[in-house]
């Protein structure tokens, strides 16, 4: 089983910009979708993740157009969510060229939308995020972006997501996101050990050895990150040779 | 030479194409019998439900076009659930039969593992291969499947292993197949398109 550990670069997308933020407030244009998309793809990114963070209805043209865009530069996995509240809009997605989706709020909302989109397109193609904050000795669901609790345990809500047809989970901490200090290792890791499918932690990486921990002691499978790549923090290759000098399976593309 | 590329509704065919387009093929979708029967080269990819694979090629009466150009030694490249459509049977969807183009069932990988099998993933070669020419023995691919065949004949050429070893790699004759997405695995795959385009010149 020598499955490499993945790194997924994560674009946050305003229609056809990518936006930053931390803790998902204080937004700025950060480039081109496709542009950074052709870069990682060639820096050996292992998959590439796009957001929809307005997930506006009548922009939704413009995040279509983005994602086909985007999908002509990859020769790695798209994933593509923000907004998906249907099989419809999922569809809509995947032919517009992303291999998967993600299912945020509306999946919370209406959970049945997770077995709908994972019967007709396959479990493969459905990752349920979640977006976690930490609440006491345990972690809640939290909807719209960050903004509103969903009186959820993030723990439970992954289960259930698993069992109605989720494919992967994507996780990230609400507590972590944009603050550059480090994945959350001890949310991940109980997520990853309750649930069967792979967990793709999220939130709070900037150093080399936030990756590395996040891989073992938080059990990820792979990591997702924005800031790091964006800004030129650490290039991806760099990032992989690092991994690889720990003995941390990873794709070293040429 | 145009590839043409078996349009079944249920994948992602235009990613398929844009690699093909890379390398400099020219490729066309079909849906009809009479595209596939006279079809100079055939490529099916796949992705999701076997069921859902299999119903469209026979509502579309795509069957027989495919297996009989197949028989005759058009050159064929299966993808994903392309290489599983290729045997009996599926644990899938039990109920339904397959291409029969080669014997044995398709099976659930066992759930020793985090499943699906999602992910980049290395080869242990089998026998030579002419897809896998020009490509480092520890180039990774990618996978994305929880179903796989598992009880392979003489035609695997390379396997994968995850919780147990299952054919990656198929090459018998005019037939190929990979049960990894060579489209989605950045210069190995395409790497792979190049050698099945070689083979189909």
């Amino acid at each position: 089983m020598s499955l490499a550990r993945r790194i997924i670069p994560c674009l946050d997308v305003d229609g056809d910009r990518v936006v930053k933020g931390v803790n998902f407030v204080e937004l700025r244009d950060a480039g081109d979708p496709a542009q950074l998309g052709a870069r990682y793809n060639a820096e050996g990114a292992d998959e590439l993740v796009v957001l929809d963070i307005a997930a506006s209805r009548d922009r939704r043209p413009t995040f279509l157009e983005t994602i086909r865009r985007v999908a002509a530069e990859l020769a790695i996995p798209l994933t593509a969510g923000g907004g998906i509240r249907s099989a419809e809009d999922a569809r809509a997605v995947l032919r517009a060229g992303a291999d998967k989706i993600t299912l945020n709020t509306a999946a919370v909302a209406r959970p049945e939308l997770i077995s709908e989109t994972s019967l007709e397109f396959g479990a493969q193609a459905v990752v349920l995020a979640i977006d976690a904050k930490r609440d006491g000795d345990k972690w809640v669901v939290m909807v719209r972006g960050g903004r509103d609790s969903a009186n959820l345990d993030a723990i439970a809500w992954a289960k259930q997501g698993v069992a109605l047809g989720a494919g992967e989970i994507l996780v990230t901490s609400m507590d972590r996101d944009g603050t550059k200090s480090g994945f959350d290792t001890a949310l991940t890791a109980a997520i990853s050990s309750t649930v069967s499918v792979p967990v793709i932690a999220s939130g709070g990486a900037k150093l080399p050895e936030h990756f590395a921990e996040i891989f073992t002691a938080g059990h990820a499978d792979p990591a997702l990150a924005a800031s790091i790549f964006d800004e030129r923090i650490k290039p991806i290759r760099e990032l992989k040779e690092f991994l690889a000098a720990r003995g941390i399976p990873v794709r070293l593309p040429c | 030479m145009k590839i043409t590329l078996l349009d079944c509704g249920v994948s992602n065919v235009a990613s398929v194409e844009r690699a093909l387009q890379r390398l400099g093929a020219e490729s066309q979708r079909a849906a009809t019998p009479e595209c596939v029967a006279n079809a100079d080269a055939l490529l099916l990819p796949g992705v999701g439900h076997f069921e859902a694979l299999i119903r469209v090629l026979d509502d579309r009466k795509l069957r027989a076009p495919l297996c009989d150009s197949i028989g005759r030694g058009v050159p064929f490249l299966g993808i994903c659930l392309g290489l599983q459509a290729l045997y009996d049977a599926s644990d899938e969807a039990p109920g339904l039969t397959g291409l029969q183009l080669l014997p044995g069932r398709v099976c659930a990988l066992p759930a020793v593992a985090k499943l699906p099998h999602m992910g980049w993933n290395r080869l242990v070669l089998k026998n030579q291969s002419r897809l896998l020419e020009g490509i480092d023995a520890d180039a990774y691919f990618y996978f994305a499947h929880s179903f796989a065949a598992i009880e392979p004949g003489e035609e695997m050429v390379a396997a994968c292993s995850y919780g147990t070893e299952f054919v990656a790699v198929l090459e018998k004759e005019n037939m190929c197949a990979v049960q990894f997405h060579p489209e989605k695995s950045g210069g190995a795959g395409a790497q792979v398109l190049r050698n099945f385009l070689r083979l189909c010149a």
